[in-house]
C-alpha cells in the first residue's frame, strides 16, 4: 500500500466539513468553559464555603473522571433526567463544563496571586469585591495565567475529538470513517495529526500575542 | 482644655474594651482609647506588641473578638441585638468605616495603575465620580503631596517614598474624617523617611485627625497630641509626648525607650541618650 495523498482530496468535502464542526465545537466549548470557569472561581472567592461546597464537588468530579464517561452520561442518561440532548448540544455542553473545572482552576490560582494587600486596600476605598476582582485582580493576574489557560484550550481541541463516540461528525469521526472505508490510515491520521498541531501552533501564537497586549504595563513598569 | 458636652466633642474613634484573638493567641486585651476631631494619636510599643492589629481592628481589616468600636457614633462591623452581636454584610461596614483613611506599610498601591489612576479609580468606582471630575481631583491630590509632575510614572518607577505619598494622597482624594497610618515609613530607606513624615505634618497642622503607628520618636514627640504605648496586647501608658517620654514611669516603658534611643544615639548626640 502506497502513501496516497488523493485520499485527502477526493474527499476534501467531508474533511471540511469535519473540520468545521471540530473548530466551532473548540470555540463554543472553550469560550462557554471560560465563562463557567471565571464564574465558578469568583464565586469560590467572595461566597462562604457552604455556597462554594457543590461548586468544589463539580470541579472535582470533573477533573477526576474521564471526559469520555461525563460525554455518555450527559448524552445517554440525559434522557433519564429529562434532559433530551442532540449530539451536537451534549458535546458542547460537555466540552464546556469539562474544561470549566480546569478553568476555574487556573482563574482561582490567578486570584491568590494577587497580594492581598492590594485587595485591603481597595476594601478601604469602599470598592466592592466584585468591582476589585474586575479592576484589580483580573488585570494583574491574566497575563499570569495566559500561558496556562492556552495550554487548557489546546487540551480541549484534542478532547473534541471524543464526540465522536455520541455520533458528532466531527473531523476525528470524519477521519476514521473514510480511513476504514478506503483502508488509507497513514493519510488519514497523518493529516488528523497535522490539523490538531495546526491548531495547537494557532493558539500559542494567539496568545503570545495577547500577553504582550495585557502585558504593556508590566513592561512599561520595568524601566 | 475644658471636656464639653457638645456633638464637637464626640470622639471620631471611641474603642471600648476591645479583645482581639487569633485562635488561642490573645492579641489585644481589653483596649480603651477615644480620638477626637483633629488630635494626632502615636501608638508606639514593641514588636509583636498588638499595635497593627489594634489599627486594623479600627479599620475592620480584622475582625475584632469582643468589645466595641464606634466610628463617628457607630458601631463598626456589628450590630447588637438581643445580647449578642451580628457581624452586618460588607456594604454596611464600608458605610460606617467610609470617612477612615488608611495608609499601609507596604503602600500597596495598585502596580498596574499609573499614579493618578491609582487615586482616581477609587472615586470614580466607590464614589460614582465622573472620569474628568476623578482625575482632577486625583491630580489635586497628588500635587497636594508633591507629585504633580509624576502623576503618569507607575507605581514601580517612583522611589519608595513616593509610592507612599501616592499611598498618602489615595486616601486623602476620599476626604476622610481620620487616616490610620500602620508604620508608614518603616519600609522605607532612611532618606526616604523625611518627605514622607513632611506631608504628614502638614496634614496635621491642617487639622486632620490621625491615628499613626510608628517607631519615629521624634515625629511623635513633635506632632502628637498623645502617645500610646502598647505592650501585650494593653495600653500600658498614655498621655502628651512629654508624660510619656519623660514623666511615665511603667518599667516596660523606659525599657524601650532606653533600647530605642541606644539604637539611635550614635547620630542623634548626647541630647538622645540623656532622653530617657
Ligand atoms: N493574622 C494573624 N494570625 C495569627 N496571628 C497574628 C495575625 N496577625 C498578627 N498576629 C500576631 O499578633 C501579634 C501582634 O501582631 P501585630 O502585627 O499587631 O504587632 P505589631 O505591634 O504591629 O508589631 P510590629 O512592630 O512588628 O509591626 C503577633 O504576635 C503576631 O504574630
Ligand atoms: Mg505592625
Amino acid at each position: 500500500m502506497s502513501f496516497n495523498l488523493a485520499i485527502l482530496t477526493d474527499n476534501w468535502r467531508e474533511l471540511l466539513d469535519g473540520m468545521v464542526l471540530t473548530v466551532l465545537i473548540w470555540v463554543a466549548g472553550t469560550v462557554l468553559g471560560l465563562a463557567i470557569g471565571l464564574m465558578v472561581a469568583v464565586v469560590q472567592l467572595l461566597t462562604n464555603r457552604w455556597i462554594a461546597a457543590p461548586l468544589n464537588v463539580y470541579v472535582a468530579v470533573m477533573r477526576g473522571t474521564p471526559f469520555l464517561i461525563q460525554l455518555f452520561i450527559i448524552y445517554y442518561g440525559g434522557p433519564f433526567f429529562g434532559l433530551d440532548l442532540t449530539p451536537m448540544v451534549a458535546g458542547v455542553a460537555g466540552l464546556a463544563l469539562y474544561g470549566g473545572a480546569y478553568f476555574s482552576e487556573i482563574f482561582r490560582a490567578g486570584f491568590v496571586s494577587v497580594p492581598p494587600g492590594q485587595i485591603e486596600a481597595a476594601r478601604m476605598m469602599g470598592i466592592s469585591r466584585l468591582a476589585i476582582v474586575r479592576h484589580v485582580q483580573l488585570p494583574q493576574m491574566l497575563v499570569i495565567i495566559l500561558p496556562a489557560l492556552a495550554n487548557m484550550t489546546v487540551l480541549l481541541s484534542k478532547e473534541t475529538a471524543v464526540l465522536s463516540v455520541i455520533t458528532v461528525n466531527e473531523l476525528t469521526s470524519v477521519v476514521q470513517s473514510i480511513g476504514s472505508t478506503t483502508f488509507a490510515f497513514a493519510e488519514t491520521l497523518l493529516f488528523l495529526a497535522l490539523v490538531y498541531w495546526a491548531f495547537l501552533e494557532i493558539v500559542t501564537a494567539a496568545a503570545r500575542r495577547l500577553e504582550k497586549r495585557v502585558g504593556r504595563f508590566m513592561l512599561r513598569t520595568q524601566n | 482644655m475644658a471636656e464639653e458636652k457638645t456633638p464637637n466633642s464626640r470622639p471620631i474613634i471611641d474603642v471600648r474594651g476591645v479583645w482581639k484573638r487569633f485562635g488561642s493567641a490573645e492579641v489585644l486585651k481589653g483596649i480603651d482609647l477615644q480620638i477626637k476631631k483633629s488630635e494626632v494619636t502615636c501608638i508606639i510599643g514593641p514588636s509583636g506588641s498588638g499595635k497593627s492589629t489594634l489599627l486594623r481592628c479600627i479599620a475592620f481589616l480584622e475582625e475584632y473578638s469582643e468589645g466595641e468600636i464606634y466610628i463617628e457614633g457607630e458601631l463598626l462591623g456589628f450590630s447588637l441585638e438581643n445580647g449578642g452581636r451580628r457581624r452586618v454584610s460588607d456594604a454596611e461596614v464600608d458605610r460606617v468605616r467610609r470617612n477612615v483613611g488608611f495608609v499601609f506599610q507596604q503602600f500597596n498601591l495598585w502596580p498596574h495603575m499609573s499614579a493618578l489612576e491609582n487615586v482616581a479609580m477609587p472615586l470614580k468606582l466607590s464614589r460614582g465620580m465622573a472620569r474628568e471630575e476623578a482625575a482632577r481631583r486625583a491630580r489635586a491630590m497628588l500635587e497636594k503631596v508633591g507629585l504633580g509632575h509624576r502623576a503618569q510614572a507607575y507605581p514601580s518607577q517612583l522611589s519608595g517614598g513616593q509610592q507612599q505619598r501616592v499611598g498618602i494622597a489615595r486616601a486623602l482624594a476620599m476626604e476622610p474624617h481620620i487616616m490610620l497610618f500602620d508604620e508608614p515609613t518603616s519600609a522605607l530607606d532612611p532618606e526616604l523617611v523625611g518627605e514622607v513624615l513632611q506631608v504628614m505634618r502638614d496634614l496635621a497642622s491642617e487639622g486632620m485627625t490621625m491615628a499613626v503607628v510608628t517607631h519615629e520618636m521624634g515625629f511623635a514627640a513633635q506632632v502628637a497630641d498623645t502617645v500610646m504605648f502598647i505592650d501585650h496586647g494593653i495600653i500600658a501608658a498614655s498621655g502628651s509626648p512629654n508624660e510619656v517620654f519623660r514623666e511615665n514611669a511603667n518599667p516596660r516603658l523606659r525599657q524601650f525607650l532606653q533600647n530605642y534611643f541606644e539604637r539611635n544615639v550614635f547620630w542623634q548626640g548626647s541630647e538622645g541618650a540623656a532622653a530617657p
